[in-house]
């Protein structure tokens, strides 16, 4: 046993066992049986649900394991059932399309299952080095993953663009946290914090400050770190950039909080700073550029920036509510987006790629389940109740409002309405334009199951939020010192 | 009682079940079943929580089902308040009322129904009970919810199956039409609602009616001399509600309109229930209302006017159906009078009286129209009391019992209303101007109503003729496939609803008989005594108000406004039954005044003119913008394209024209330069993201 581990580390750390001996059999599986895809989309599936099962296990644990480097709390257990159920969206869509893509299945599954132990330890994570670690188990499977179509031009363009500007955006955030830990000598979290408690702010923790800002503020595709997302969104395969868009931006903002909530509170007025013009910034650019799109997959991605903006605010206001809110907005989320790339994907067929905006013309008459499902997802991204996006905005905004952010609540609003424009549009595609040719759409069980989980997700948490907020409010609980600290200021 | 979160939750399961599977599995009748059973078990779970209401000492039982909208700081007048939102539902004398009249009714007119929708094909048959169960779902939501919030959801929703139901036969342009105008139309309305509830929590800083009504008590009333402070602002702002939905001027239009939906739909949305929502928001907000006596004397005006209004164009219409939709928006007006003058408990007798009689008469048009093989024009009916009698003499009972004749169960409302009146003094209007528009519109009622029946039961048949052959013997179940038998009863399914509502037309009015009757009938003004705690706050059991007026005098003014209805009843006989050729003359000779009517005062072409063009033409404009900016963007991205594509063009010109030697070199030149574009791109991706650390180290190095 390593040294400074105990058995105890080991029981904590079930989750993560069981996945990554889960992601081993899906290799082992699909040597066995090369020509039985489902074999290996059954293991996928079982492995995600018995790590969620073990993750759901551990509700209302709060301790710190080998030795300091995980958390197992309520903020990581919200955030680690995030990612796997956005997994499990994932890996749910996929099977159609890459059978129509004509890939092979097994590296696939295998790959994401690696990605999602990735997120797993960035929820986790309470160290620096854990979660780089975390960050780049998670990154280099993307890398390969957005070049997955390897006779697709577009899709090894993805996978070259987000690698080069990954690793360089990476070594902006370990520039920023070495030079964190050269201020304060040590990469726990917990440590950094005491020691940079009340000290002066010097213009090595300012230039730090910056880069670890900027080296996140990629990985999130904030404005104006966002330049490689509308590419490789558009050119990775569509569940691909539906996981990207959802499971990476959530482990991502698991890991800002941790960091800045946890590690710099004394630094909030700095920080604070920083992100409120990160928010506004990257909400307005991300809205306006996506109305011009007419490509789904690149308005999907520049919605999505939009809403890295707002889930920001969470982190700006820097309060418990703030915390639950980014919570709230993340799980709700998880639905809305993955349900619209689902749809996007259930468009591929083999003589349509059916990522423009006009192969939605008509799906209303083609498939009606289908059009009403991508409604749903258009009015909760764009935060009509009694859709779950209006609740999610609503924390945000008032999280927002109380902590006196009143102008960042109404570029807030102004944007929100802005984004209909677009959103609209794809309903007016859906309803209003004549069926377009290409051959029949057909639905998979596993596609219509995922579609299905969406609807009920992006529905559910809009009439009935309360289980929800319960369990945002205990995931933020644990910051509770950290933030009353952030608030004496 | 705790179950009563229950009671729009089950027809809400039935919309459910019967959308997503009924539509593509269930067999005609299954559907109907369905829905008519959930509505059923609705019924009896409002029955017993009515009955349980009643054991109850507070008439008052509130259920929160669960935290909706989380607390968020948001201003008030009072400085920063909690804007939280339960799902709660409220059970008092008032919802207890509408909740029966809604399952009780909604109940009937699903089991007519099965027998009216029969001819639909399959899946429209399922669909049909989708959308009516869900109106029911919103309904009892919007009754039952114990804020705003709430309310507004299913304000909003039965507005939506309004909008659905309007439009059933959606390849029918003009009942399409007639969906949107509703929606559009009721979408003002919401405007008003919605400015309305932002003032009520920021005046308040809460929702809920109950602690709304408790902290408006101990405002002052904002009478003339106190001048228009808030609580008049938020009230008018809900009439303005309260006018889309419950079709009143200036927002009444869209109602005869909204005809073209099914019938069953006209009897259940468009008279008896969701057209009533305004009239139940307003006495949800009693005290609220009381508080501005100067928007109370604006309701009651527009309540009068929009009575009259609609009584004198429903005298010349034509079309069975849209006579009983202007006669819905002048009843409704005659509600919106009762809450004007402060009689809320009136208006909600009226509310109830009307459910049953107008649902009555508009499911007796439905069967006569079924009978008639899908005629509705009055002109071409006649006699036919002697084809579909059940049908003939269950109208009867409606129409005299919304003409006012003792003792069915329009009198006893609409002489309350009138009574109150009479008793009240204006701000503004003078005393008894309201009353005498009251009676006049009384009498057209009576009038136009026996218009109706006249011409559609006696008299001449004038209806198309039909084959009398041999094979008509022995199809008396089903005398209307496609070849049409002649006029002929409804089925039972449609017969036996009628029935009871017959029933109900005629008694319900014993609920609230005149107090100056105490001495032969002993239950006076019962559902005054029973609603009266959901009209005034908490704990302030204020002496009701007394009645000036002699025993006499009031039973003069009730013999008045009877005698008054039978002068109208006697004149439709003598102009449609004694002597038909009458009505024509005088159609003739009052040929400017008739155009009018004809023309509903031309206010549809009065809207067309102004809002509906000026929408269009500023819309226009959008459009124009919209094409020129966001187009141009689209389309510039376009041309760019279209360049590079005219650049290749030109040097695979080059190339066809044999610069053999060139080829290779330019091919392997573009391709360099296409790949060096790459790279450059994300060299440019990158250089953005570094001047954004440099653009954020500056800043917090020079600036801070």
């Amino acid at each position: 046993m390593p040294a400074g581990f105990t058995a105890a580390d080991f029981y904590y750390l079930l989750p993560e066992l069981l996945l990554t001996g889960g992601a081993l059999l899906v290799l082992v599986v699909d040597l066995l049986f090369p020509r039985r895809e489902e074999a290996t989309l059954g293991m996928t599936l079982l492995t995600l649900a018995v790590t969620g099962a073990a993750v759901v296990g551990f509700t209302g644990v709060d301790t710190t394991i080998s030795a300091g480097l995980l958390a197992v709390d309520g903020f990581a257990t919200f955030f680690k059932v995030i990612v796997i159920v956005s997994a499990l969206l994932t890996v749910l869509m996929s099977p159609s399309y890459l059978r129509v893509e004509a890939v092979r299945a097994g590296e696939y599954y295998f790959l994401i299952l690696c990605a999602t132990l990735g997120m797993l330890f960035m929820a986790s994570g309470i160290d620096l080095i854990t979660l780089f670690i975390g960050l780049e188990t998670m990154a280099i499977s993307f890398y390969i993953l957005a070049g997955y179509l390897k006779p697709n031009q577009r899709s090894n363009e993805a996978s070259v663009k987000y690698f080069l500007l990954g690793a360089f955006s990476l070594g902006i955030l370990l520039y920023g946290m070495s030079l964190f830990y050269g201020a304060t000598g040590t990469t726990s979290l917990g440590g950094m914090a005491e020691a940079l408690a009340g000290g002066e702010r010097s213009l090595m923790l300012s230039l730090a400050l910056v880069l670890l800002v900027a080296g996140m503020g990629f990985k999130i595709a904030a404005v104006p770190f966002h330049m490689w997302a509308p590419d490789v969104y558009e050119g990775a395969p569509t569940p691909v950039t539906a996981y990207l868009s959802v499971g990476s931006k959530a482990a991502s903002f698991a890991m800002i909080l941790r960091i800045f909530i946890e590690g710099l509170p004394s630094l909030v007025a700095d920080w604070q700073l920083l992100f409120w013009v990160l928010a506004a910034v990257t909400m307005t650019v991300g809205n306006i550029a996506a109305i011009t799109q007419s490509n789904i997959k690149r308005m999907l991605a520049y919605s999505s920036i939009a809403h890295a903006g707002y889930i920001l605010i969470g982190v700006v206001a820097a309060t418990e509510r703030g915390v639950a809110a980014a919570l709230v907005y993340l799980w709700v989320y998880v639905f809305m987006q993955l349900g619209a790339f689902a749809v996007v994907a259930m468009l591929r067929r083999q003589d349509v790629i059916g990522d423009e905006l006009k192969d939605l013309s008509g799906l209303y008459l083609r498939k009606p389940f289908a059009a009403v499902a991508m409604l749903i997802f258009m009015l909760s991204l764009g935060g009509i109740p009694p859709t779950a996006g209006f609740m999610g905005k609503l924390w945000l905004f008032g999280a927002a409002i109380e902590s006196g952010f009143v102008w960042l609540a109404v570029i807030f609003v102004v944007n929100s309405v802005i984004s209909l424009y677009y959103y609209y549009r794809v309903i007016v595609f859906m309803w209003l334009k004549d069926e377009t040719a290409g051959s029949d759409i057909v639905i998979s069980p596993a596609m219509a199951t995922a579609l299905v989980i969406a609807v009920v997700g992006s529905l559910l948490f809009g009439v009935y939020p309360q289980v929800l907020f319960d369990h945002a409010q205990i995931a933020a609980d644990m910051f509770g010192s950290a933030v009353s600290t952030a608030a004496l200021r | 009682m705790e179950s009563i979160w229950l009671i729009p939750l089950l027809p809400g399961i039935g919309a459910a079940i019967n959308g997503l599977v009924g539509i593509r599995f269930f067999g005609k009748r299954l559907a109907g079943v369905l829905a008519s059973f959930m509505m059923g078990w609705a019924l009896w779970l409002s029955l017993v929580a009515f009955w349980e209401l009643l054991g109850d000492e507070d008439r008052f039982h509130q259920v929160t089902v669960a935290s909706w909208i989380p607390p968020i700081p948001l201003d008030t007048v009072d400085g920063i308040g909690s804007f939280s939102v339960d799902w709660s539902f409220t059970l008092d004398p008032l919802s207890a009322m509408m909740l029966l009249i809604v399952t009780g009714i909604g109940f009937l007119i699903h089991i007519y129904s099965i027998g009216y929708i029969e001819h639909e094909p399959r899946g429209g048959v399922a669909r049909f009970f989708c959308y009516l169960n869900l109106f029911c779902f919103f309904m009892l939501t919007l009754v039952l919810g114990s804020n705003f919030l709430v309310m507004f959801v299913g304000w909003e929703g039965v507005g939506l199956c309004s909008y659905l139901l309007i439009g059933y036969w959606y390849q029918k342009k003009s009942a399409s039409d007639a969906g949107k105008k509703a929606f559009i139309v009721n979408r003002i309305g919401d405007w008003g609602f919605v400015l309305g509830v932002f003032l009520v929590f920021f005046t308040f800083g809460t929702l809920d009616f109950r602690a709304v009504a408790e902290a408006a008590s101990h405002m002052p009333v904002e009478t003339a001399a106190v001048g228009f402070g808030v609580i008049s602002a938020i009230c008018l702002f809900l009439f303005i509600g309260a006018t889309g939905k419950s079709a009143q001027i200036p927002l009444y239009v869209w109602l005869p309109d909204a005809m073209e939906g099914p019938t069953p739909v006209s009897a259940l949305i468009h008279a008896a229930t969701m057209v009533t929502a305004g009239v139940y928001m307003v006495c949800r907000n009693a005290v609220l209302f009381t508080h501005a006596p100067m928007v109370m004397e604006v309701v009651a005006i527009v309540g009068v006017l929009t009575a009259l209004v609609a009584a004198t164009i429903g005298l010349v219409q034509t079309d069975i159906k849209r006579v009983l939709a202007y006669s819905t928006v002048s009843q409704l007006g005659y509600m919106f009078l009762a809450t004007g003058v402060g009689a809320f408990g009136a208006a909600a007798f009226h509310l109830m009286t009307h459910a049953f009689f107008k649902a009555l008469l508009f499911l007796g048009s439905g069967s006569v129209i079924h009978g008639m093989n899908e005629e509705q024009d009055m002109r071409r009916m006649g006699g036919l009391r002697q084809y579909m009698p059940v049908t003939a003499l269950t109208m009867a009972i409606g129409a005299v019992a919304i003409a006012g004749i003792p003792p069915f169960s329009g009198f006893f409302s609409k002489d309350e209303i009138l009574f109150r009146t009479y008793l009240h003094h204006g701000v503004f209007v003078p005393d008894k101007v309201l009353w005498g528009l009251g009676v006049v519109t009384a009498m057209l009622t009576a009038f136009y109503m026996f218009r109706l029946i006249n011409m559609t039961f006696f008299g001449a048949y004038r209806g198309p003729a039909w084959g009398h052959g041999a094979e008509d013997h022995g199809h008396d179940e089903d005398g209307h496939g496609h070849a049409w038998h002649g006029p002929h009863e409804s089925p039972r399914w449609m017969t036996i609803p009628l029935v009871v509502l017959a029933v109900g037309a005629m008694l319900a009015g014993f609920v609230g008989v005149p107090i100056a009757f105490e001495a032969v009938w002993p239950w006076t003004a019962t559902i005054e005594h029973f609603l009266h705690p959901s009209f005034v706050a908490e704990g302030a059991h204020a002496a009701e108000e007394a009645h000036h007026m002699s025993l006499l005098g009031e039973l003069g003014l009730m013999a008045f406004s009877v005698l008054i209805a039978l002068g109208g009843i006697w004149f439709a006989y003598r102009n449609y039954v004694e002597r038909p050729e009458a009505a024509e003359r005088l159609a003739e000779s009052l040929a400017g005044p008739h155009r009018v009517l004809t023309n509903k005062y031309y206010v549809d072409e009065l809207y067309d003119a102004t809002v509906v063009r000026g929408t269009m033409g500023s819309a226009g404009g959008l459009w124009t913008v919209d094409r020129q900016v966001v187009d141009g963007a689209v389309n510039g991205t376009g041309w760019t394209t279209i360049a590079a594509s005219w650049v290749s063009h030109v040097l695979d010109k080059y190339v066809v024209d044999g610069l053999v030697n060139l080829t290779a070199w330019l091919c392997g030149e573009a391709s360099y330069a296409f790949r060096r574009a790459q790279t450059g791109l994300i060299q440019n991706y990158a250089f953005v993201t570094l001047l954004g650390v440099f653009a954020f180290v500056t800043w917090f190095l020079v600036a801070r």
